[in-house]
């Protein structure tokens, strides 16, 4: 069995609102190994919430309570903010969906990156400078010497979303949370990104969560899959078999997506069953 | 009974008629305007002035204008003047409650004239477009461009001392705001779907002006003039405090201030009444516009 | 024929480099705004009920004295005429002669603005040095008691009449408590004993280096100052805590957060650098509102600059003077604009 690097267990995220306290997230459990581990929903089904809550990212109003988020053993949510700091982009980062509005308009690139590895690593400005070129040509980023003293408005989104993955990337985590990182790229640069993701992730033996809404491309792409409905996780598998699934949202969701290799006339629209959000989450421990 | 069916009705989620969908709406604006403590205790006080202002010959203790020179400058809590009197001896209270009157006509006027000056000139500007917009916004610029008080200053001189030319120069400085609103706002109605079915239905440009862009503008128009009403009352009473708005004996407040400027030292309640009273009203609608911008146009909150 | 016309004006947007089109729209719309400036002013002077000749020559003049000030004046010609004569005149800063003293106008500008100037500038800096920091952590504390006092302190700010609250300040600090200096720029003993240099009678005096002077001086300007400075700070703090609000809810602060910086690095290295450029534009604007809202404190404070020039000239219907300070004005308020607007874009690299 592969060793376990995150453990979230009862995970709950909740936000007061005049019409009562919203849970955006219920009793959401599972486990991280060095692997790639899709999280797969609709919009509002508490995905990003979910990536979000493990970085203690959310402010308050907002409320994280859960039994445990433990980083190799220790219990994150039992740390001060200031230990809290050490974990964020040392250990645990995360490249959001559109690199137009996560980086920073009026700081060159360089500067940002350089920002985030002397957050982590006593260098000099010189040395950041090289780690950063470095890093830039890992993620395949040609001319980085230009980049570096670039604006990210300069900047393609493809280009956006490989400066963000370097810079995430240079202090050396041990797990990346992806939110959507493709969704607001080109589909022809869509590919690419990910395969330099999915590159850097193995070459370090890195943990990575996937976040997305794209099913498809989850399954592609993760080992294993966490499918949320209404803040709760209705249905756990492996990629591979991700087009078995049992639960009938998994099954509307397959269901209302076109297929190359069984094309039908007409796609089902998705009905749902209040019953689902009242279940309970499944466990997507292993 | 009666008053539950009636707040059910209000509060349905499915309208029966247009006229119960607007009232839905406004009903429930209600609620959440009433909600706002703050807004609620602005309201309070405008409803106040008002109603001092219309009942101020049966509230007022003495005659505003009657001089009493044996008495003049009695302290705060004299026997018969409990805000003291100024220095012809004319009772300050009674003077700050017919200047409520002078007050409100003040902001009615220019309520009036401003924001119908902009919104004419700011969805001309923009639905007519080319260069109308290009010269109507140019003229715009240029108003705006000047210092609101010195160029009301500039025009008082023109037009020469009085609450009506006050009015008047403060209208003049104060409409390039809302025609810039206005236009923004005709711009992105303009091009909407639903203008160009109305067109493909024959309507003129008049037409579509007066019946589908006027009332969408108008709440943006209301929450800006509630909270330029406090701009345009301090402005008023600068005019006054200068000499340049209402004459003299008026009780005008800020011209009441200029009076009491000369005793500030040893007898400082004539200047202070008035300066307060001021502030309320001025603090009421910025209470007020607070609230209603909240509930008319929440976006623009934060 | 449409094709060729088309193809004519992409000719002639080809052959020029973009940036000299930008130069002139921008310097033509400044044109054309000073000119509508001008114009006001102008119909302002013509509207008037003064008769301008009159106001030279005096009652008792003959009609031949009369009749040679009329066509001297230039007021036989066309309005469009005396239009140019007037524009002519402004370029020249030539704002006609003061009724009041005879002098050139100019020369009376001259010599009051550094008065408004020394008071505007101390209360921006008053304005801008407790206003940013207050809407800063208004915004990053949302709600917190700071926001609240934040929140009152603004509220109270836009509802309190100018010149009643320097009235009040007079009153308590000066007739009550004795803590600063009364109206007027310096002590009676004061008045003139530095050498005009500036004319920003601080400056000067610490030029000079009597610090008796420059001590009853700043006990002269720091009311009035403040006073100007809290109304500015009113304004300042709103609108950094709204502009802060908008940046800290973007996703680049996420990113920030991500990185594992702390709270107040995430503040001012990366909110505050991009809420830079529009506080630039607030700062130029409250400063305008500065010269304007001076108007009324100068009048309390016996200050004698620009507000209290126009305003003595307004009351003795002394024209010339009351257009050319209101002209000075406005041809700061928009010098202020441009300003503003080229820091824009110096500040912000995406404005290249």
């Amino acid at each position: 069995m592969m060793d376990t690097l995150l453990d979230v267990e009862n995970l709950w995220v909740r936000f007061p609102t005049r019409q009562g306290v919203f849970d955006a997230v219920r009793g959401v459990s599972f486990t991280l190994g060095r692997e790639r581990l899709g999280i797969v929903g609709e919009s509002g089904s508490g995905k990003s919430m979910t990536g979000r809550a493990i970085l203690r990212l959310i402010r308050s109003p907002g409320i994280v309570e859960a039994d445990h988020i433990k980083l190799d053993g220790v219990d994150l949510l039992q740390k001060s903010e200031k230990e809290m700091r050490e974990v964020r982009g040392e250990r645990i980062s995360m490249v959001m969906q559109d690199p137009k509005f996560s980086l920073n308009p009026v700081m060159t690139i360089g500067d940002q990156i350089i920002e985030a590895y002397r957050l982590h690593n006593k260098a000099s400005k010189s040395e950041a400078w090289g780690k950063a070129l470095e890093m830039l040509e890992a993620v395949s980023i040609r001319n980085p010497e230009r980049v570096m003293r670039a604006y990210p408005h300069e900047m393609s989104g493809g280009m956006g979303q490989r400066i963000m993955i370097a810079m995430m990337l240079i202090p050396n985590p041990e797990i990346l949370i992806a939110d959507e990182p493709t969704s607001a790229l080109d589909v022809s640069v869509q590919r690419q990104v990910l395969d330099i993701m999915d590159k850097l992730v193995k070459e370090r033996g890195m943990g990575l969560i996937f976040i997305s809404h794209d099913l498809n491309l989850v399954a592609d792409f993760c080992d294993r899959v966490l499918i949320m409905y209404a803040g709760r996780i209705v249905e756990v598998c492996d990629a591979d078999k991700l087009h078995d699934a049992q639960h009938p949202y998994t099954r509307g969701l397959l269901n209302s997506l076109p297929r190359l290799d069984a094309p039908r006339a007409r796609l089902d629209v998705l009905s749902r069953d209040p019953e689902w959000s009242e279940a309970p989450s499944v466990s997507g421990r292993i | 009974m009666a008053e539950q069916t009636l707040r059910a009705w209000l509060l349905t989620d499915t309208p029966t008629s247009r006229r119960h969908a607007k009232l839905s709406a406004l009903y429930q604006g209600w609620l959440a305007f009433r909600a706002n403590t703050m807004a609620m205790i602005g309201l309070g006080i405008l409803l106040a002035l008002v109603l001092i202002a219309a009942a101020a010959p049966l509230l007022a203790p003495h005659d505003p204008y009657v001089q009493d020179l044996g008495n003049r400058l009695a302290p705060l809590g004299s026997e018969g003047h409990i805000l003291g009197t100024d220095s012809l001896g004319r009772d300050i209270l009674s003077r700050l409650i017919y200047g409520a009157r002078i007050t409100l006509y003040i902001v009615a006027l220019v309520a009036m004239i401003a924001p119908i000056v902009g919104l004419l000139v700011g969805t001309v500007s923009g639905y007519v477009g080319g260069w109308v917009d290009i010269v109507l916004m140019r003229i715009t610029d240029i108003f705006l461009a000047f210092p609101r008080l010195v160029l009301a200053l500039a025009f008082v001189a023109a037009l020469g001392a009085g609450i009506e030319n006050a009015v008047i120069a403060i209208s003049l400085t104060a409409w390039p705001p809302y025609a810039r609103i206005a236009r923004a706002e005709t711009l992105t109605i303009r091009s909407s779907d639903y203008i160009s079915a109305i067109k493909l239905q024959g309507a003129g440009g008049l037409r579509i002006i007066t019946k589908h862009i006027w009332p969408l503008c108008v709440s943006s128009l209301i929450v800006r003039v509630t909270l330029d009403m406090a701009g345009i009352i301090l402005a008023a009473a600068g005019l006054g405090f200068l000499g340049l708005g209402a004459q003299p004996p008026s009780p005008e407040w800020g011209a009441m201030i200029s009076e009491g400027r000369r005793f500030i030292l040893d007898h400082w309640w004539v200047a202070t009444m008035p300066g307060l009273a001021i502030f309320t009203v001025s603090l009421a609608f910025n209470l007020l516009g607070d609230g209603l911008r909240d509930v008319l146009d929440p976006k623009a909150g934060e | 024929m449409a094709l060729t016309e088309d193809g004519g004006k992409g000719r002639a947007r080809v052959s020029l480099p973009p940036w000299i089109k930008t130069t002139a729209l921008t310097l033509g719309s400044i044109a054309v705004t000073m000119l509508g400036l001008l114009f006001v002013t102008f119909i302002i002077g013509r509207v008037m009920p003064i008769d301008p000749v009159l106001a030279i020559v005096g009652e008792r003049a003959s009609q031949s004295t009369y009749d040679a000030v009329f066509l001297e004046l230039g007021l036989d010609k066309p309005l469009v005429v005396q239009f140019g004569y007037y524009i002519w005149d402004v370029l020249h800063l030539d704002f006609g002669t003061s009724l009041l003293n005879a002098r050139p106008v100019s020369e009376d500008i001259a010599r009051v603005f550094p008065a408004t100037l020394e008071l505007a500038t101390l209360g921006i800096f008053i304005g801008i040095v407790i206003g940013v920091p207050l809407g800063v952590v208004a915004a990053a504390r949302k709600g917190s008691w700071i926001d609240q006092v934040a929140r009152v302190l603004a509220l109270v700010g836009y509802s309190m009449p100018i010149f009643w609250l320097g009235l009040m300040g007079l009153l308590v600090f000066y007739g009550i408590l004795g803590w600063v200096g009364g109206p007027g720029r310096v002590g009676i003993f004061y008045v003139d004993v530095v050498p005009s240099v500036t004319g920003l009678i601080l400056v000067d005096a610490a030029l000079d280096g009597n610090w008796d002077v420059f001590k009853d001086a700043f006990s002269h300007i720091i009311l009035p100052a403040s006073l100007l400075g809290y109304f500015s700070l009113a304004y300042i703090s709103r609108m950094t805590r709204s502009f802060m609000l908008e940046q800290l809810s973007a996703e680049y602060i996420t990113t920030a957060r991500v990185k594992g910086m702390s709270e107040w690095d995430v503040i001012w290295k990366h909110a505050f650098k991009n809420i830079r450029v529009q506080l630039i534009t607030v700062i130029a604007l409250s400063y305008a509102n500065l010269l304007e809202g001076s108007v009324l404190t100068e009048i309390i404070f016996s200050w004698p600059g620009i507000g209290s020039y126009i305003t003595t000239a307004l009351l003795s219907a002394d024209m010339n003077a009351v257009l050319g300070g209101t002209v000075v004005v406005g041809l700061i308020f928009i010098l202020l604009n441009i300003f503003s607007d080229l820091l824009y874009k110096i500040f912000d690299p995406r404005a290249k």
